[in-house]
């Protein structure tokens, strides 16, 4: 017998009666203003917020944050957004993304529940550059932020292989006497612009 | 050794124990405003709840549905009777691709297994990559907490460690600093190793995919940058559906350190384009569990720790009191259904107040469980034999109003004549911590007699 089968044989043995699965309709908070609550709670957990009316605006406001001025290596997939030293495409290896110190990146939409901003690796040669880079900037068009995360379920199907991940605010960590320090491993900022 | 004699190295050190205690209830206090700020939140835990039993109620389809998709998907899934399976599986894997470094993240799974001396033996490098995990690792201990893993150690003693390992300046303890450090030690270990483990928060059926939380990004660090993933799972990670996440990622972060969510919430579908991922889904004692049916609602249980930091016994007893991997209310249940010989002075360690179960997420009766588990070893003879004479002499007792009387009288008059020497010996337990209250001259019966004589004599006089 294999050990998937004898594991299945020992679950079978005396399962649980049946337990309907229950409905998850009407779940979830909305807010009166979204956009306010959004940006409370990335502030919160140590995000920056940005409301912007269109590109050009986004890229006056990249200008004056201190990180973006001093940075060399700065990747961007969006196109006019920035101006991008590092072309990820022809990078072959993602270590070699190490000293990335900006990466400018699409959310495809924003949870104003908890600040999250959903974003995957579709046409992303390395998912890494979310995690290396030293500051990560999100680019979310206004019009695609849902107020609670039963809304934001609705809007995944998960039918082919890929990466996704809610990231809400900059890697942080309160390992050392509960003491909250923002910069574990991944970015030290997380600055999300709403376009739009 | 059971839970007080280890408590009892822990208490030894009274304003650490406070220190320990407070830095527990801060993060209770957390949990509590983000549960407040949550109109729907009994709803929500109700909801959880029932899915968990749901999910146990079909687990086989689901186990096996979870393994068509993640196949589907490109994954390899492999299964796992017991520890010693999981840590030869994974270990195969790594000898195939010829690994020799590997970064782990938090996985409480892997700790069951003791997967790291397992592999280190075996001459590949495994870095635990959360830094509390880290910080422990370093200093050759278990995790305190599941979800703090170094709770329990002072800012000067992680200096101290990181001095010595990392080579920070001597005598440093600012939390930022050696945060940075640890970031440079860390980010090293990521670029350079071969494969990276994970553990799992949950897995979807319906999808075939693995959800990992982290707030320092570790999961994500050390699966992005390796070709080969390994995610070890025990079965009970599985829930359902992809948008029942809705309601346990809301349950979480909050419940766990008072978060809105984690920083990083990933959602894995598959291997990343060139590369490997390997699924481990393992039993070691689970069905066991699943086939008790007043114990099995424990496998509903997240891994929040939320029953830890409000446990008044655990935030003054430290985690290591447990002398188990997962310590606090949950694993008082979870270890004694594995080992019920080695813990079975754990569900001792309870006041039964049953806070643990008022914050639990997933609706977990912790504290019935837990007064269920003193009868359980009671039957199975593992009580030590001075609990069980106590517990028969005074069960005779009660049983027996002139016994109950009489002895009621006779330590009335006799305890407030008796010296301290007397009173507070090694047999007197109870007393090691705490002063007797002040004996009465009366019983309640007494008292009670003596208000309703006087009271018709009163009414008499009318």
């Amino acid at each position: 017998m294999t050990s998937k089968q004898t594991i299945l044989q020992a679950i079978k043995k005396s399962l649980p009666p049946e337990v309907p699965l229950p409905d998850l309709q009407g779940l979830g908070v909305c807010y009166e203003n979204p956009e306010a609550q959004f940006a409370e709670i990335l502030k919160a957990v140590g995000g920056s917020f940005f409301r912007v009316k269109d590109i050009e605006a986004l890229n006056r406001e990249l200008k004056n944050l201190k990180f973006y001025q001093n940075a060399r290596k700065i990747v961007s997939l969006l196109p006019g957004v920035g101006e991008p030293t590092v072309d990820l495409e022809s990078v072959e290896d993602p270590h070699h993304l190490e000293d990335v110190e900006v990466a400018i990146l699409k959310g495809e939409f924003a949870v104003a529940e908890n600040g999250a901003v959903w974003v995957t690796d579709r046409g992303l040669r390395h998912r890494a550059i979310y995690f290396i880079t030293q500051h990560l900037i999100l680019v979310v068009e206004a019009h695609q932020l849902v107020h609670n995360m039963h809304q934001a379920y609705e809007r995944l199907a998960f039918i082919n292989p890929g990466y996704g991940a809610f990231i809400s605010g900059p890697s942080k960590t309160a390992d050392i006497e509960q003491a909250l320090v923002i910069g574990a491993h991944g970015p030290r900022s997380c600055t999300v612009f709403l376009v739009g | 050794m059971d839970h007080s004699t280890r408590a009892a190295q822990f208490i030894r050190n009274e304003a650490r124990v406070h220190w320990h205690d407070q830095a527990l209830w801060y993060v209770r206090v957390k949990r509590d405003k983000m549960a407040q700020s949550v109109p729907e939140w009994e709803n929500l835990r109700e909801i959880a709840a029932q899915i968990k039993a749901h999910t146990m109620s079909r687990l086989p389809d689901y186990l096996e549905m979870f393994e068509e998709n993640a196949t589907r998907l490109g994954a390899k899934v492999h299964w796992a009777v017991d520890a010693r399976e999981h840590n030869e599986t994974v270990y195969q894997i790594l000898k195939n691709h010829g690994v020799q470094r590997v970064v782990k993240s938090k996985s409480m799974l892997t700790e069951e297994c003791h997967l790291n001396p397992f592999l280190e033996a075996r001459g590949i490098e495994v870095v635990d990559t959360d830094l509390g995990e880290r910080i422990v690792q370093l200093a050759q201990e278990p995790p305190s907490h599941i979800v703090l893993p170094a709770i329990h150690k002072k800012k000067e003693e992680i200096g101290e460690l990181f001095h010595r390992y990392l080579h920070t300046e001597k005598g440093a303890s600012d939390p930022t600093y050696l945060t940075e450090s640890a970031r440079g030690h860390l980010r090293e270990k990521f670029l350079k190793a071969d494969a990276g483990i994970t553990g799992v928060n949950f897995a979807i059926a319906e999808t075939g995919g693995l959800v990992i939380c982290t707030n320092e990004g570790n999961a994500d660090m050390g699966t992005s940058l390796p070709p080969l993933h390994i995610a070890c799972m025990g079965f009970e990670k599985l829930i359902p559906r992809a948008r029942d996440l809705g309601v346990f990622l809301r349950l979480l972060a909050r419940s766990a350190t008072g978060q809105p969510i984690t920083t990083y919430s990933a959602h894995f579908h598959g291997p990343r384009p060139g590369g490997e991922l390997h699924i481990v889904i393992v039993d070691n004692g689970r069905s066991q569990i699943l086939q008790k049916p007043e114990f099995r609602r424990t496998l509903s249980c997240i891994r929040c720790g939320a029953c830890m930091n409000t446990c008044p016994v655990y935030r003054r007893s430290g985690g290591h009191s447990y002398d188990s991997v997962v310590p606090g209310p949950i694993g008082s249940i979870l270890s004694p259904a594995q080992d019920p010989q080695r813990y079975y002075s754990l569900p001792f360690a309870s006041s039964l107040c049953g806070s643990c179960t008022d914050v639990c997420p997933v609706k977990i009766d912790l504290h019935h469980q837990l007064l269920a588990w003193r009868k359980e070893l009671v039957l199975q003879g593992l009580i030590p034999f001075s609990k069980r004479l106590t517990m028969k002499v005074v069960g005779w007792v009660f049983q027996n109003t002139w016994a109950y009387e009489g002895t009621g009288r006779l330590v009335r008059w006799i305890v407030p004549k008796l010296p301290r020497s007397v009173l507070y010996n090694r047999w007197n337990v109870w007393g090691k911590q705490r002063e007797l209250p002040p004996f009465p001259k009366e019983s309640f019966r007494e008292m009670y007699r003596k208000r309703k004589v006087q009271g018709s004599e009163a009414r008499n006089r009318k």
